[in-house]
């Protein structure tokens, strides 16, 4: 279960997290990028960006405004798509999946991966159908097998014991830092193998968002998750591995401790200690 | 020049832009009550019994209150005497041609607005449709008359000019007999309103699709649902209050069209409601121009009971449209 306490006593500073159990890279790699290029129109976005996202750990991309890491991010499952004048080029392989392909079934790789976005954006549905939508559209379920996986993804968003007793209320009565956990409950709910996040917890408060970070460190036990935070001390907090990106490049990427305490790159070194960004 | 008097000149001149805003709005809606006043008195010789009205305002007897209004005028079909006239045959074709104005306009219209705003590429070719749609929306409506006199009363010649050479489709007596060309009847109607209401139903409902936030497109899209799931189960029923609404504004100017039937030459004078498609009617509007174009007082009058019925109804339709968007109004995000 989530903390409902943060420990906002402790001053945040850029330091690694205390409590890491495994080890922060681990043999199998679920996301393979390389040589990745992205363009807006005739504007460059992303450079040569090769990167490897390892399975059941949160990697975080971090970053200041502008550097393409939420577009990055767009492109691993072809939200892209839908801008007009996107296009890339490279490697990105899901398990020996090729992303960019334009024959591979985009609906398909949606549903292997799923997306948090920065403003909790719950249909304006009852509770139980903004979880119900996704895992319907895949297949038939029975009534009970439903109710079981409504259940299930909102206990595993740490949401059930507060909205068992409204499920059909609307979604939209919730807070939102609610909004964001159902918004989690409903992208787990079809069953993904990778979880994006953009900036998931910029939109709310403190609280909130200490809720939504324990439960990111706890769906890494079943999920591959991809964060992109321009919060060093949340990367610091969350992650386990950190990748550094600047201007369309990426300048470093490495296990989180390493990141902040001895960086290796003098960009990285000045980004994670504030002199710019 | 003081700072004193520049702030009373700013004040002044607030107080005057007010005033004349105020002006503008008093005279808008004094124009549009002298108009219904002037419509009132002349036609509530027509409208309403004196006897009973008398009755019931002067001596206070409330059995009579039924009696008020001359039902006969209703009830009755056109006439050459003024007393015996009455818009039955008018309301009940407008009724009928308003009905197959809708069942074709609305699936048609909508759906087109659905393929343009969810599924469409955006280029030079949309972007050409678009402006060619919101050209034709403002195109005077007696165009559309031509259009449909050519099209579908005419059938381009294809099928002669002479009656007697006409296709026909189904026993004489079904509601559905079909007759090519359709000649001047309620099919060649509605058909000429569905022009003259798609391009107004299509930019509406382009506006509801377009409010729905995209953050809710993406959410749909972003667990796998194709753009046909999403456009159908999240984004259509979030624009379905604003649509409706369209749709009833664009029945409502429908109901109101009188040229482009004119044009296709439907019936001065119609003794009997509609029997089938093919069968010839009357609307509303041309029974007021009618009436009002013929030289005698009286049917200027009739003229003026029948513009009052038809405000009455044109009112019941806005104002259906309005509480429907109110009560079916939610937030979205």
């Amino acid at each position: 279960m989530p903390d409902t306490q943060p420990n906002l006593a402790k001053p945040a500073t850029a330091s690694a997290p205390t409590t890491t159990t495994t080890s922060p890279v681990s043999e199998h790699i679920t996301l393979r990028v390389k040589d990745f290029n992205a363009w807006y129109g005739a504007y460059q976005a992303l450079h040569n960006i090769t990167l490897n996202i390892p399975s059941q750990r949160v990697t975080s991309l971090i970053g200041p405004s502008g550097c393409g890491k939420s577009t990055f991010l767009r492109w691993i499952n072809r939200m892209n798509d839908l801008v007009a004048n996107a296009r890339a080029q490279g490697v990105m392989q899901l398990d020996k999946d090729d992303v960019l392909d334009r024959a591979f079934d985009v609906v398909e790789l949606r549903r292997r991966v799923g997306m948090v976005f920065q403003k909790p954006n719950p249909f304006p549905k009852s509770i139980y159908e903004n979880i119900a939508f996704g895992p319907r559209l895949h297949k038939r379920f029975h009534r009970s097998d439903l109710d079981a996986l409504v259940e299930q993804s909102l206990r595993a968003a740490a949401i059930w014991d507060e909205v068992k007793d409204r499920l059909h209320n609307s979604a939209l009565g919730l807070s939102g830092g609610q909004q964001q956990r159902l918004c989690i409950a409903r992208a787990i709910a079809v069953g993904p193998e990778v979880l994006l996040m953009d900036e998931p917890c910029s939109a709310l408060d403190p609280r909130s968002t200490a809720s939504v970070e324990a439960l990111i460190r706890e769906l890494r036990q079943t999920f591959t998750i991809v964060v992109v935070t321009h919060n060093m001390q949340q990367a610091a907090r969350v992650s386990d591995l950190t990748a550094f990106f600047f201007e369309g490049k990426l300048i470093e990427a490495g296990p989180t401790d390493g990141m902040f305490t001895n960086p290796k790159n003098k960009q990285t070194e000045d980004y994670v200690t504030g002199r710019f960004g | 020049m003081s700072a004193i008097s520049i702030r009373t000149r700013r004040i002044l001149k607030n107080r005057a832009f007010l005033a004349l805003c105020l002006f503008s709005t008093s005279a808008t809606i004094l124009i549009l009550a002298l108009l219904i006043a002037s419509i009132m008195v002349q036609g509530s010789y027509f409208l309403f019994n004196s006897d009973a009205l008398s009755a019931v305002f002067a001596h206070g007897e409330l059995s009579q209150l039924t009696k008020i209004i001359r039902w006969e005028f209703l009830t009755n079909f056109a006439s050459r005497f003024p007393e015996k006239a009455g818009i039955y045959a008018a309301v009940i074709g407008s009724l009928w041609v308003c009905a197959i104005c809708a069942l074709l306009a609305l699936p048609l219209g909508i759906g087109t607005a659905i393929y343009l705003e969810e599924f469409a590429p955006k280029n030079r070719w949309t972007a050409l449709v678009d402006f060619n749609i919101r050209n034709l929306a403002g195109v005077p409506s007696i165009v559309y008359g031509i259009l449909g006199l050519t099209a579908f009363t005419r059938m381009f010649g294809l099928f002669g000019s002479d009656k007697n050479s006409a296709l026909s489709f189904g026993p004489d007596n079904a509601w559905w007999h079909i007759q090519l060309p359709f000649g001047q009847g309620l099919l060649a109607g509605g058909l000429t309103l569905m022009l003259v209401v798609l391009p107004i139903v299509i930019i509406s409902s382009r506006e509801a699709l377009r409010a729905v936030p995209s953050s809710l497109r993406q959410a749909s899209l972003a667990i796998g649902a194709t753009p046909w799931q999403t456009a159908s189960k999240i984004t259509l029923p979030a624009a379905i209050p604003s649509i409706l609404t369209g749709a009833i504004l664009a029945m409502s100017r429908a109901m109101g069209e009188a040229a482009p039937l004119l044009v296709i030459g439907i019936p001065v004078f119609i003794a009997n409601t509609p029997d089938n498609l093919n069968d010839n009617f009357t609307v509303l509007p041309f029974q007021i121009f009618n009436w009002a174009g013929r030289p005698q007082e009286s049917f200027h009058q009739l003229a003026a009971s029948a513009i009052v019925v038809l405000l009455i109804a044109l009112i019941c339709f806005n104002g259906v449209a309005v509480y429907l968007r109110q009560k079916l109004r939610k937030p979205l995000a």
